[in-house]
């Protein structure tokens, strides 16, 4: 076979492309980081976390500043979430997190709100004020229960 | 008459070992034609053309088809439940655990898989390949090995780009139909998981390029040096190669947990 | 008993293909410097002394000696070395149809000599001269005539400069003047480079024109001679076979039936 540089270049682009497929789906897609942006390492325990799930975005009004690190169980059986937080966001030490719902049967996901104080949370620190996921089947249960009582009365 | 149907079974299953058995010489035959040298990257290269580049309009086409129509199905459901924002989610994992490696393996058995065969078998009808042997060239180094180890290099390519545009599908269906493309983006994000997604994703379509590259040059290398022959070892190639694959899908996914 | 004047022997050879038998314990040798034809009709096997020859097929039983070496069960790798003394020319040419011409016959050359690609295209001039084709290297197989396609498979089959060329039905499917330039070429070959050349046909006027020696595959036996010796061959059988119907000796000692609506 005559060497045919037309029909290499093909097969170059080809398989550029291929592998340029392989690389969205695994960088963009599967979150294989290449160079990870550097992060601090932040933890919140939660009573409920419902139905949180690892690489959930951590937001900060509405805008991305990291993700769910890792879920593990507790001493005391809450649910102790790792949050990897973009470096340079500061956040004062009495900070809020809350695991939020997008729309109503959307993914949860942690929105964090800021709080008062000067000193910022440094890596590996804890987040004090927690607010758990809202189940939406105990708040029908509880409005049930509720109306039930308020029609005995 | 029973002992007939019984008699029957057994020369069939005989006969279905003995091909079993045929078929892992051949590939065992091959294996080592592979790391034998010369390495035949010419033709590698030219086999990576005529089954790869070849094949990228039919599985680009194809992709963005089904993509398209994941988007649609999945937000008429999704609709109902008012969890459109997921669509991404469908869309990508659909596509990411099954639809990209099958679909893309049995588009490839149809077009590569049976070219190759019919390739193959057309050099034996013409003596091509016992010129080769009179001129002490190895045919099966020289014409098979690098038709398989293409098709094998091939698939995962194919199948990855079969994904994107089948994402990109999903997404302007759903886009079209109002889902916010940020959501879209997001939820695929989520969801999808390097390990477990991604790399048993390509596993599998590595698995599926070794199936149809063994059985189309197998049937092609041993089918019958006449016209008919090469025409009924086609055929068998695009049977056999597709109904391996979905058997070895269930297989593949069962034990991967994909 | 292997014989320094025989290039090429078969010994005793039987041979089946599954359960259909195509000759048994058939003897004969082919020497060395001369072109030999093998006549016989179709079925008669003599393609398949080709295939033995070439190590493509085994026999049943018996032995086939090339040069004195017996290479009856020798595998592929052992062939190798074999082979190397051989040149084959198939029915159909058999040239890879996916390359041009210069690269079918600079691919023995390219496979298994270090020669630089001046030194390859100087052989393959050579050897397209030799065979009287000029100006076809960029060409493909398909786009040439049945009897060049024959002649550039003529061509690659003496390209490793071989001491025997085995000839499968070199005149099948030409028209008379092909028929004849190919017959000059192969006593051209014999001659100028001492090429042994054995040929299978049932071209009888050919035959009878180049062969110094003759074989004739008959149902139940072979008759072996020179040209002289079978032109005055006591058998009836050939004689009928020599001289009778000159393209189809075949229909004379495998009669096919005749069935209504055949043309004679």
């Amino acid at each position: 076979m005559r060497p045919n540089p037309s029909r290499d270049t093909a097969v170059g682009l080809f398989v550029l492309a291929g592998i340029g497929a392989i690389a969205y789906l695994s960088l963009q897609l599967g979150g294989v980081s290449l160079r990870p942006d550097p992060t601090i390492a932040l933890y919140a325990t939660f009573d409920e976390i419902g139905g949180l799930k690892t690489r959930a975005p951590v937001v900060i009004s509405g805008v991305r500043v990291g993700e769910v690190e890792s879920i593990d169980l507790a001493e005391d059986y809450r649910a102790r979430v790792t949050l990897s937080v973009r470096e340079g966001v500061e956040l004062p030490v009495d900070s809020s997190a809350s695991i939020v719902t997008s729309g109503v049967l959307g993914d949860r996901y942690i929105s964090l709100q800021l709080g008062g104080e000067d000193a910022a949370l440094e890596d590996g620190e804890e987040i004090e004020f927690v607010e758990s996921a809202v189940i939406l089947e105990r708040l029908i249960g509880q409005f049930i229960h509720n109306t039930n009582i308020e029609s005995k009365e | 008459m029973r002992i007939a149907l019984l008699a029957d079974v057994g020369v069939r299953s005989t006969t279905f070992a003995e091909e079993i058995g045929r078929i892992t010489v051949f590939a065992s035959r091959l294996c080592g034609a592979a790391v034998r040298r010369p390495l035949r990257m010419r033709r590698f290269v030219d086999e990576v053309f005529y089954l790869g580049v070849l094949s990228l309009v039919i599985i680009c086409v194809c992709g963005l088809a089904v993509g398209a129509v994941l988007g649609l199905q999945g937000y008429n459901t999704l609709e109902r439940f008012g969890a459109t924002d997921a669509l991404g989610t469908v869309v990508g994992l659909s596509l990411i655990r099954e639809l990209g490696p099958v679909l893309t393996a049995l588009l490839t058995t149809g077009r590569a898989g049976s070219a190759t065969t019919a390739e193959i078998g057309t050099m034996v009808a013409t003596e091509q390949l016992d010129g080769l042997r009179m001129m002490s060239i190895d045919p099966l180094h020289y014409v098979v090995m690098p038709k398989a180890l293409a098709m094998v290099f091939v698939m995962p390519l194919l199948s990855a780009l079969f994904i994107v545009c089948g994402i990109t599908g999903g997404y302007l269906v759903g886009v079209y139909w109002g889902v916010d493309p940020g959501s879209y983006i997001t939820s695929l994000e989520t969801a999808v998981t390097f390990w477990d997604e991604v790399v048993g994703s390509l596993l599998k379509s590595l698995c599926f390029g070794i199936l149809v590259g063994l059985i189309a040059t197998y049937r092609g290398y041993f089918s019958a040096p006449t016209s008919q022959g090469v025409s009924s070892a086609t055929t068998a190639t695009v049977v056999q190669a597709s109904v391996s694959i979905l058997i070895f899908d269930y297989f593949i996914t069962a034990l991967w947990g994909v | 008993m292997p014989d320094a004047d025989n290039h090429l022997q078969l010994d005793r050879v039987t041979m089946a293909f599954g359960d259909r038998p195509v000759f048994e314990n058939l003897s004969c040798s082919f020497p060395r410097g001369e072109i030999s034809v093998i006549l016989g009709g179709s079925g008669s096997g003599k393609s398949t002394i080709l295939r033995l020859i070439g190590g493509l097929i085994h026999p049943v039983s018996g032995r086939i000696l090339v040069e004195g070496e017996d290479i009856t069960h020798l595998h592929e790798r052992q062939m190798t070395a074999v082979r190397m003394k051989l040149g084959m020319l198939f029915q159909g040419g058999a040239l890879l149809d996916s390359l041009s011409v210069f690269d079918n016959l600079a691919l023995p050359l390219r496979e298994h000599t270090d020669a630089d690609e001046t030194a390859i295209a100087a052989a393959v001039r050579d050897r397209l001269d030799a065979v009287g084709l000029e100006d076809v290297g960029a060409l493909l197989p398909n786009q040439l005539s049945g009897g060049m396609r024959k002649r550039v498979a003529l061509a690659r089959a003496i390209m490793r400069d071989p001491v025997i060329l085995l000839c499968d039905e070199p005149f099948s499917g030409l028209d008379p003047i092909s028929t004849r330039q190919i017959e000059a070429l192969l006593v051209e070959i014999n001659q100028r480079r001492g090429i042994t050349i054995v040929v299978v046909s049932h071209h009888v006027d050919s035959t009878m024109r180049m062969a110094g020696r003759i074989m004739i595959l008959l149902p139940d036996a072979v008759i072996a001679g020179t040209r002289d010796e079978l032109r005055h061959h006591r058998d009836p059988r050939v004689s009928a076979f020599l001289t009778a119907d000159r393209d189809n000796p075949a229909d004379l000692l495998y009669p096919v039936e005749q069935r209504p609506g055949d043309l004679r």
